[in-house]
């Protein structure tokens, strides 16, 4: 099939690059961007600290992935582990 | 016509499947929710159907707000779940299907325990044939599982309902609130079926088995309806604001490190139940109102991601992480469909997850659960790893695993394609959906620091997975089985009994062996009392029975003239 020889877009590691660039990007605007638009309608005080969510959610998510990793070592069985 | 409860339609239609061929038969098939559906909707508002059962009044059909919104989506699913499994010929699956969504239906008008009692099993009943129709000796034993605890639920239910019947003398299936053993029995049967922590193991083991079809009909009606049942019985209890918010945060972790994709997305079904049950504990109009929202818009966005990745094992036969990646070449639609599904259950503004779970978020911080809140944020971001980014990453990105197949047939396209416009519908509008909800809320999600926290907290969170990747730190995709609660009684009360065999086996002997040497004794005796010189084998003589004759007729002799 001349499908496997086609190559896409993102099988160029530069590509990669610049969609994570891209991303950076975003991010840097969303933490410009948080200081003009956190202080109206917020239940708690930290909410409309410019970056709250972003540092929060970047932490959660670290946290959640380390937390998993570090499950594995107690939890990880052979994949057959319930077979007979 | 208009006198029958709602879903019965569907009910009786879906034994009559078998009866049909060919376009006949998806001509029947998606006719009947559609029918059932035009039929709910000319009820009028208040509708009630009554029954006399024995001393019983039945309350078979109740429809009021709260019902409505299960009633609405539960149609909604039958019809996708139809279109997606347009190519199953397998009777046994396409008569259970419409049956458990009817049951389903059934469950949430009934205004009674009893009859609702009555649809809560069948709802087991007819889902555990979805997970044996994968027709192995694993899902035959995770059928037997899944039916264990379904119908223990429906046990605990019925004993309930009995001791709650017993002290009230009403069935009436309204507000009950935990506190006597009737209604705490009740919680508890609900509890089983919504997945509470240590009662969840039954979803994550048996979904996976179930076939490509089977787990999107699963994924959309017995939690729900267990939340539907938590709602109207037991909104604003406290506890479940607790239980909630650990739901919404343990099966994170277990969802980073599994490899079926399926169960990844099993874990992440009993997460969003977590938000759900957060809602029905705080038990405001905006977080009863949030509730029904995210049961409304998870069901869409969780059917769609089972059916993406149904599709995908639809094509490639596993939807293991390990074995995945790089099908976006083959599979570009299925890959758009599960992005979609994806950034809604991530809660991405402009899609259905963003509008429904912001209203339970805000519910907890106005009623000041600082720490469950923290928990729901985190959950969030948690989310966001599992859903928005494990699900499409390993399946359609990532490493290109080589797998080159076709792209999954139009009519599961089909059901993806409606699916993922809702999901993006009724995040653009949400005033439609809110319009339906059981109380009228004035709220708005789109405030500029609402959509800019929302942003912040998803693309940060990539911002996250991409520093992960790209140092190594993330954990590998690996082929294995990961312990859950369910090891205990998989392995660890098995193992128990093959470890006390020798004393038991020590215990059957000795009370054998003692029975066995009481039963000689006892032969023993006997045949020495009847041998031909024993007691009872001896010849009576004449003199003897001569004598015993003239002692009885003494003896009445005496007693005639006493």
């Amino acid at each position: 099939m001349d499908d496997e020889k086609k190559t896409y877009w993102l099988d160029d590691p530069k590509n990669v690059t610049l969609l994570v660039r891209v991303l950076y990007g975003v991010c840097g605007l969303l933490f410009v961007v948080g200081f003009f638009t956190m202080s109206d309608h917020v239940h708690f005080d930290w909410e409309s600290w410019p970056a709250f969510y972003g540092i929060y959610g970047f932490l959660s998510f670290t946290f959640a992935v380390l937390v998993g990793k570090q499950l594995r070592k107690v939890l990880m069985r052979k994949e057959d582990y319930y077979d007979e | 016509m208009s006198s029958l409860p709602p879903g019965f339609l569907l009910f009786l239609g879906s034994f009559l499947v078998p009866l049909f061929r060919g376009k006949w038969r998806a001509a029947y098939m998606l006719a009947l929710p559609v029918m059932s559906f035009l039929h709910l909707m000319g009820l009028p508002a208040g509708f009630t159907h009554e029954l006399e059962l024995f001393d019983y009044t039945l309350t078979v059909a109740r429809v009021d707000s709260l019902s409505m919104v299960w009633g609405v989506i539960f149609h909604l699913a039958v019809f996708l779940n139809v279109i997606y499994g347009l190519h199953v010929k397998d009777n046994v699956q396409l008569v259970c299907g419409p049956l458990y969504g009817a049951a389903a239906i059934g469950a949430v008008f009934a205004g009674d325990l009893i009859s609702f009692f009555l649809f809560w099993e069948l709802t087991s009943l007819s889902s555990v044939f979805l997970i044996w129709a994968s027709r192995t000796q694993r899902a035959f034993r995770t059928g037997m599982r899944y039916l264990i605890f379904q119908v223990g639920s429906g046990v605990a239910l019925l004993a309930g309902v009995i001791f709650h019947v017993n002290d009230t003398g009403s069935i009436a299936f309204d507000h009950l609130g935990v506190g006597t053993l009737g209604t705490n029995l009740i919680f508890f049967a609900f509890a089983i079926k919504c997945a509470f922590p240590l009662l969840h193991m039954w979803l994550k083991d048996s979904y996976p088995e179930a076939t490509t079809t089977g787990a999107v009909w699963l994924s959309a009606f017995t939690t729900k309806l267990a939340v539907y049942a938590l709602a109207r019985a037991f909104a604003g209890t406290e506890a479940l604001i607790y239980i909630g918010a650990v739901m919404t945060a343990f099966p994170i972790f277990f969802a980073v490190i599994e490899n079926d994709l399926r169960r990844v997305l099993s874990y992440s079904l009993n997460n969003q139940l977590g938000f759900m049950v957060v809602g029905i504990g705080i038990g405001t109009a905006m977080s009863i109102n949030g509730t029904a929202a995210h049961a409304f818009c998870h069901i869409l966005y969780k059917a769609l991601l089972f059916m993406s990745m149904g599709a995908v094992l639809h094509r490639t036969g596993t939807v293991k992480a390990s074995e995945l990646g790089g099908l976006y070449k083959s599979m570009p639609w299925t890959a758009a469909f599960c992005v979609i599904g994806a950034m809604s259950i991530s809660a991405f503004p402009l899609f259905s997850g963003f509008v429904s779970k912001s209203l339970i978020l805000s519910a907890a911080a106005e009623n000041h659960h600082i720490v469950v809140w923290f928990v729901l944020v985190f959950a969030s971001a948690g989310v966001m790893e599992h859903s928005g980014i494990k699900i499409p990453y390993f399946a359609f990105f990532g490493h290109d695993s080589g797998i080159r197949c076709k792209e999954a047939p139009p009519h599961m396209l089909l059901a993806m394609g409606i699916t993922a416009a809702l999901c993006i519908l009724l995040g653009v509008f949400p005033e439609t959906l809110y319009a339906i909800l059981p109380y009228k809320v004035e709220y708005s999600a789109y405030t500029s620091s609402h959509v800019v926290g929302q942003l912040q907290l998803l693309f940060f969170s990539m911002l996250a997975f991409a520093f992960l990747m790209r140092s190594g730190i993330y954990p590998k995709e690996l082929r294995s089985t990961n312990l859950d609660f369910d090891v205990v009684y998989r392995r660890w009360i098995p193992g128990l009994f093959r470890a006390l065999a020798p004393i038991g086996r020590f215990l059957w002997s000795t009370l054998i062996d003692g029975g066995k040497s009481i039963v000689v004794l006892v032969m023993g005796a006997g045949r020495t009392l009847c041998s031909p010189r024993g007691f009872f084998g001896r010849t009576a003589q004449t003199r003897n029975t001569v004598l015993e004759v003239a002692v009885i007729l003494a003896v009445l002799l005496i007693l005639y003239y006493a």
